[in-house]
């Protein structure tokens, strides 16, 4: 693994399946009586939003609590920020009061990678202006693999009567010893992400890792919500939602981003909803075994419709508590390992 | 799995696969074969059911990976001679670890408690070499996490000395006598294909 997490674009398949498979164990531990485990005793993790934010922080904050880290949680407004302090300042800051860890949201994209050049602490990326938001992408690939039951040993435990798409599981239980192939990614599943993928950083943290993890990504937006350099992106791109719905396994809707929108996108919310939105006579045009995601927050009515949102196919709420467990695994695996060494404390890796 | 340290004192029996699978067969000697090791897990299962009259409310919890399937055979076993499957499960303690900061991170185990869980009852934990003793004492602290059980006791295939802490085992399969400098690897068919108890010279570091 990195020191890092910046971009989910930086993962390797095993890296990412070695959070996902944490996270997995991690999951379990929620049916417990005692909900902590011991392992980051004595670490500080800093939560640094300079953005609104309330599931990704507050899942941050329980991630770190569950494994006894510190947790200081820093929000700009009401803070030297306000000021007219520098985010470098702010940083050194937060160096000489030893943070371990940092979580950092930020309107600009590639604050992140600033920040890990100006500290030896690890740097979490949380959402970087239109950038990335990986540990969201981590989630939404634990929540499809999950719901699927595409996870290494879903035979064992996880409901029965879904299509099976990975070639191969591991035999057997705790399965620490992989081969050259290791199983439990997302080979072939096919995601379609609809919506606003131009200001979406959850999208191209998704494309990114939904690519490493072996799925076929489909983008479905009106012409003006897509990036101009999309055709470099490796996944599909079309204009008709109808038409990729009977073809697709797991449905991304993204939020429309109407405070990132300096200028008109589409004509009127009426119109893009009814292009784009996510109803229950599209849902009925998925096929059976597919689920409907959303990063949250949902604009109800807008690119999502309530009884979509509140259907059994919706995986909006285990998202969110499927994000606890991958930012505990993300956690635990930059956090408890060995010290640095010299080669990797020098900043900006 | 290696056992042995390349210097004594901050190293562990280390639960983690690492390196077990670089060094080159041959230099090792084989202390126990397949049938020694059937008998020792026999002997063992009876000295349970002897010592708990029965094995009225015995858990055997598999510290992973080759605890499990230790854990696993000695229910079996105990369902041969007493007719009744004592329950069994696993016990990751990863994250209870006192040495996690001086290795890069590894990936977790199962911990899965058989469905009446542990509280009341009497945990054997069951691991395949004690050593440091540091693997057992986070057991314990794992424990604690799950549930009261009434007592604790401990079974190992091989004890193979150095203690680190006052921890011993109540049933041991056998005791070898090592020095640090040696390594035990335990081989079992449902993770390593055959059975089998090979000590070696310590050559490498641990991956």
């Amino acid at each position: 693994m990195n020191r890092h997490l910046i971009s989910a674009a930086d993962l390797s398949r095993d890296d990412a399946l070695l959070i996902l498979d944490t996270a997995e164990e991690l999951a379990r531990m929620s049916d417990r009586p005692i909900k902590k485990l011991p392992t980051l005793r004595g670490r500080t993790v800093v939560n640094l939003f300079f953005e609104d934010s309330t599931r990704t922080r507050i899942s941050f904050e329980a991630a770190a609590k569950r494994l006894s880290a510190d947790v200081i949680n820093f929000s700009a407004k009401g803070s030297s920020v306000a000021k007219g302090e520098s985010l470098k300042d702010t940083a050194l800051t937060l160096e000489a009061m030893g943070a371990d860890a940092v979580v950092i949201r930020h309107v600009a994209s590639g604050a992140p990678h600033r920040l890990a050049g100006w500290i030896r602490g690890h740097v979490i990326n949380a959402g970087d202006g239109m950038h990335e938001h990986p540990t969201q992408a981590l989630l939404d690939a634990f929540t499809i693999r999950r719901r699927l039951g595409l996870q290494p040993g879903a035979g064992d435990t996880g409901p029965g009567g879904r299509t099976r798409r990975s070639a191969s599981r591991t035999a057997g239980r705790g399965g620490g010893r992989t081969g050259p192939a290791r199983p439990g990614g997302l080979d072939g599943v096919r995601v379609a992400i609809v919506g606003d993928v131009l200001h979406s950083r959850v999208a191209r943290s998704n494309i990114a890792l939904l690519n490493i993890l072996g799925a076929e990504v489909t983008l479905v937006a009106p012409p003006t919500l897509l990036p101009i350099a999309v055709d470099g992106w490796s996944c599909e791109v079309g204009y008709d939602l109808d038409a990729v719905l009977p073809k697709t396994d797991v449905i991304m809707m993204l939020r429309v981003q109407q405070e990132r929108m300096i200028a008109a996108f589409f004509p009127s919310v009426r119109e893009y909803s009814r292009r784009y939105g996510l109803d229950a006579g599209r849902m009925a045009m998925l096929p059976e075994h597919a689920i409907v995601m959303h990063p949250g927050p949902m604009n109800r009515g807008v690119e999502i419709a309530a009884e979509v949102a509140d259907s059994p196919r919706s995986t909006i709420v285990e998202q969110v508590a499927n994000g606890v467990s991958i930012r505990m695994a993300v956690l635990y695996l930059l956090l408890s390992g060995a010290e640095l060494t010299a080669e990797s404390r020098r900043p900006g890796r | 799995m290696v056992h042995a340290r390349p210097d004594a004192g901050n190293t562990d029996e280390g639960n983690t696969d690492g390196g077990h699978d670089r060094e080159s067969p041959g230099s090792c000697k084989r202390v126990l074969e397949p049938a020694e090791i059937r008998r020792v897990v026999t002997r063992i299962a009876h000295e349970i059911l002897e010592r708990t009259h029965g094995a009225d409310d015995i858990v055997l919890l598999g510290i992973p990976t080759r605890g499990v399937p230790l854990a696993q055979r000695l229910a079996g076993r105990t369902a041969e001679f007493e007719g009744r499957l004592v329950p069994w499960g696993s016990l990751d303690v990863t994250m209870y670890r006192d040495d996690l900061r001086l290795r890069p991170a590894r990936a977790l185990g199962r911990t899965e408690l058989p469905p009446d869980g542990i509280d009341g009852k009497t945990v054997v934990i069951v691991d395949d070499v004690l050593y440091s003793g540091r693997t057992v004492r986070a057991a314990l602290d794992a424990l604690t996490d799950l549930g009261r059980p009434r007592s604790v006791q401990l079974a190992v295939l091989v004890d193979r000395g150095h203690r680190e802490l006052p921890i011993r085992a109540d049933y041991v399969g056998k005791n070898l006598p090592t020095s640090q400098r040696e390594m035990v690897r335990v081989h079992l068919a449902e993770t390593d294909g055959e059975d089998a108890v090979l000590l070696g010279e310590w050559k490498g570091e641990l991956a």
